[in-house]
């Protein structure tokens, strides 16, 4: 185990070493200590290493994340594993805005709560949420999971695109063009091993399914008042 | 950006550290707004006596013989306690409004940045770090306060256009964000005899909620009166006599981070606001949600 000391040695010197890791480093595990919320921590990685955050995150931690396990052992400020392409973050509090936007891949696991705009223009990231997620969330989603054990905000899925909302608790409001459907046998298979994966107690019969009515793809003057 | 900074003290055995800690939450907000910084902090009260904060650019000419000066205009014995380009004023609570007065005729170019029985608010153009220096926060007492850190965009860098702004007794209000619809609002507030002194959108969201309390709503009814009000962005923080409030637009981009124990409510803009606050590590931390007003009252 390597342990760093953010409070000590600087952030620079934090994000350096971590990415200097490759497929083949002796150094698979890692603890940052005194994080006391700063930002960019843990940023750019790509190595199949261990990285375990002690204490509470500011903005943008594990963003653009590949290969790495990332785990903060407090809460996230907005943009948590922005970007990430591969691996796992996990965070054990909350996580404010934005968490997971834009990510193409991996997994982000939030074992409180989300706040507004959670998984934002997701392109292929699964995001579990144990807790609830505020309004706005995976809007212009494209493609990937996002499953909520709580409750859902405000306008959830507007605007989406292929992306798969599965939501436990209730949905405030859906955004235009997202609407409830069907739960098939293969969204229980998908469901089942992301909650597995992101261990959560929940069974996938619990949950509903909600995506794009695919209305809002070409522009049809019908639905001007909607783009 | 800006950055914001709160602290309601409920153990007393805190308030004499009230004007360090706040001084340590401001400095950690350096980086979102290094235009100018300000606090209102609420201090002791003495039996029918009011506080005038006053700001001055040439105090050494505006504050010489102002005690005298203003206490033969208003007939009434006033104290000054001189803190850099700032002063406080000490004069009988029913004078409050004739000393207004006679500032305003007396001294025409120095500010008036506060009145009430408590509140005392220093503000002014530069780093936090210097701007709390110059004030000497640290060494302040008090039960509550707030701080802001300015990263300007609706109104220049002056010290009239930092925050906090005060618009009623004892009242005070910062803000992250922008309003836009503050023009309109501005001069509806002002036909109904609102005083408004700056061209800066957050005076007027202060304003608009001393207005409301001054037509009987509370702190709580007043913020929610903001968000059908007001348009734009905005977190606000806000304080009375022995209140303290914060409520998110409904967009809520704008962050917020609060944190309770037993001993305090705390606000940040960011997390790292808060790190050095006792017993964070195991306070209640949360964001607070869009449009759902929050306050707290001694």
């Amino acid at each position: 185990m390597q342990t760093y000391d953010l409070a000590a040695d600087g952030l620079r010197g934090m994000n350096t070493l971590l990415q200097e890791q490759n497929n083949e480093t002796n150094q698979t595990a890692w603890e940052i200590v005194n994080p006391r919320g700063s930002h960019a921590i843990a940023v750019g990685l790509d190595a199949p290493i261990e990285v375990t955050v002690k204490g509470s995150t500011g903005y943008y931690c594990a963003g653009m994340n590949q290969q790495a396990t990332i785990k903060v052992e407090g809460s996230v400020g907005p943009g948590v594993a922005e970007n990430m392409m591969s691996g796992t973050v996990i965070i054990e509090g909350d996580a404010s805005q934005y968490a997971g936007a834009t990510g193409h891949g991996g997994l982000l696991v939030i074992k409180g709560n989300a706040s507004s705009r959670c998984g934002i223009s997701m392109k292929g990231i699964d995001i579990v949420v144990h807790g609830n997620i505020g309004h706005m969330s995976a809007f212009m989603g494209q493609a990937g999971n996002l499953v909520v054990l709580g409750d859902a905000g405000d306008a959830l899925g507007d605007s989406c695109y292929e992306a798969r909302f599965f939501v436990r608790g209730s949905v405030k409001s859906l955004g235009a063009d997202c609407i409830e459907k069907e739960m098939r046998p293969e969204h229980i298979e998908i469901l089942k091993d992301l909650l597995e994966r992101a261990g959560a107690d929940a069974k996938p019969e619990e949950f509903k399914r909600y995506g794009s009515a695919r209305q809002l793809y070409n522009f049809d003057v019908d639905n001007a008042q909607a783009y | 950006m800006c950055g914001i900074v709160g602290l309601f003290l409920k153990d007393k055995s805190l308030e004499p550290q009230l004007g360090e800690m706040l001084t340590d939450m401001l400095v950690t907000m350096t980086d979102r707004g290094p235009d100018s910084a300000g606090i209102a902090i609420y201090g002791s009260e003495t039996d029918g006596q009011a506080k005038l904060t006053i700001q001055s650019d040439n105090g050494d000419a505006d504050f010489a013989t102002l005690t005298d000066d203003l206490s033969a205009a208003i007939g009434t014995p006033v104290s000054l306690r001189r803190n850099d380009t700032h002063a406080v004023l000490e004069l009988a609570s029913d004078q409050v409004s004739a000393a207004r007065q006679a500032i305003r005729e007396l001294r025409p170019n120095m500010r008036i940045m506060s009145d009430g029985e408590v509140i005392e608010i220093y503000k002014e153009v530069g780093l936090p770090k210097d701007v709390a220096a110059r004030f000497d926060v640290s060494k302040m007492g008090g039960t509550h306060g707030i701080g802001h850190t300015r990263m300007a965009t609706e109104s220049a860098v002056t010290t009239e256009g930092a925050h906090p702004f005060s618009t009623g007794a004892d009242q005070c209000l910062v803000h992250n964000g922008s309003l836009s619809n503050h023009n309109s609002l501005r001069r509806r507030l002002k036909r109904d005899g609102v005083r408004i002194e700056s061209m800066n959108d957050t005076e007027v969201g202060a304003a608009f909620l001393s207005w409301r309390m001054q037509n009987g709503a509370s702190l709580g009814q007043a913020l929610e009166d903001s968000l059908d009000e007001l348009d734009g962005f905005f977190t606000f923080v806000v304080g009375t006599k022995d209140g303290f409030g914060v409520v998110r637009d409904p967009i809520a981009c704008k962050p917020a981070v609060m944190a309770e124990t037993d001993q305090y409510v705390a606000f940040g803009s960011e997390y790292r606001a808060l790190v050095n606050l006792p017993g964070i590590e195991d306070a209640k931390v949360w964001e607070p949600e869009p449009s759902t007003v929050y306050f707290w009252n001694h």
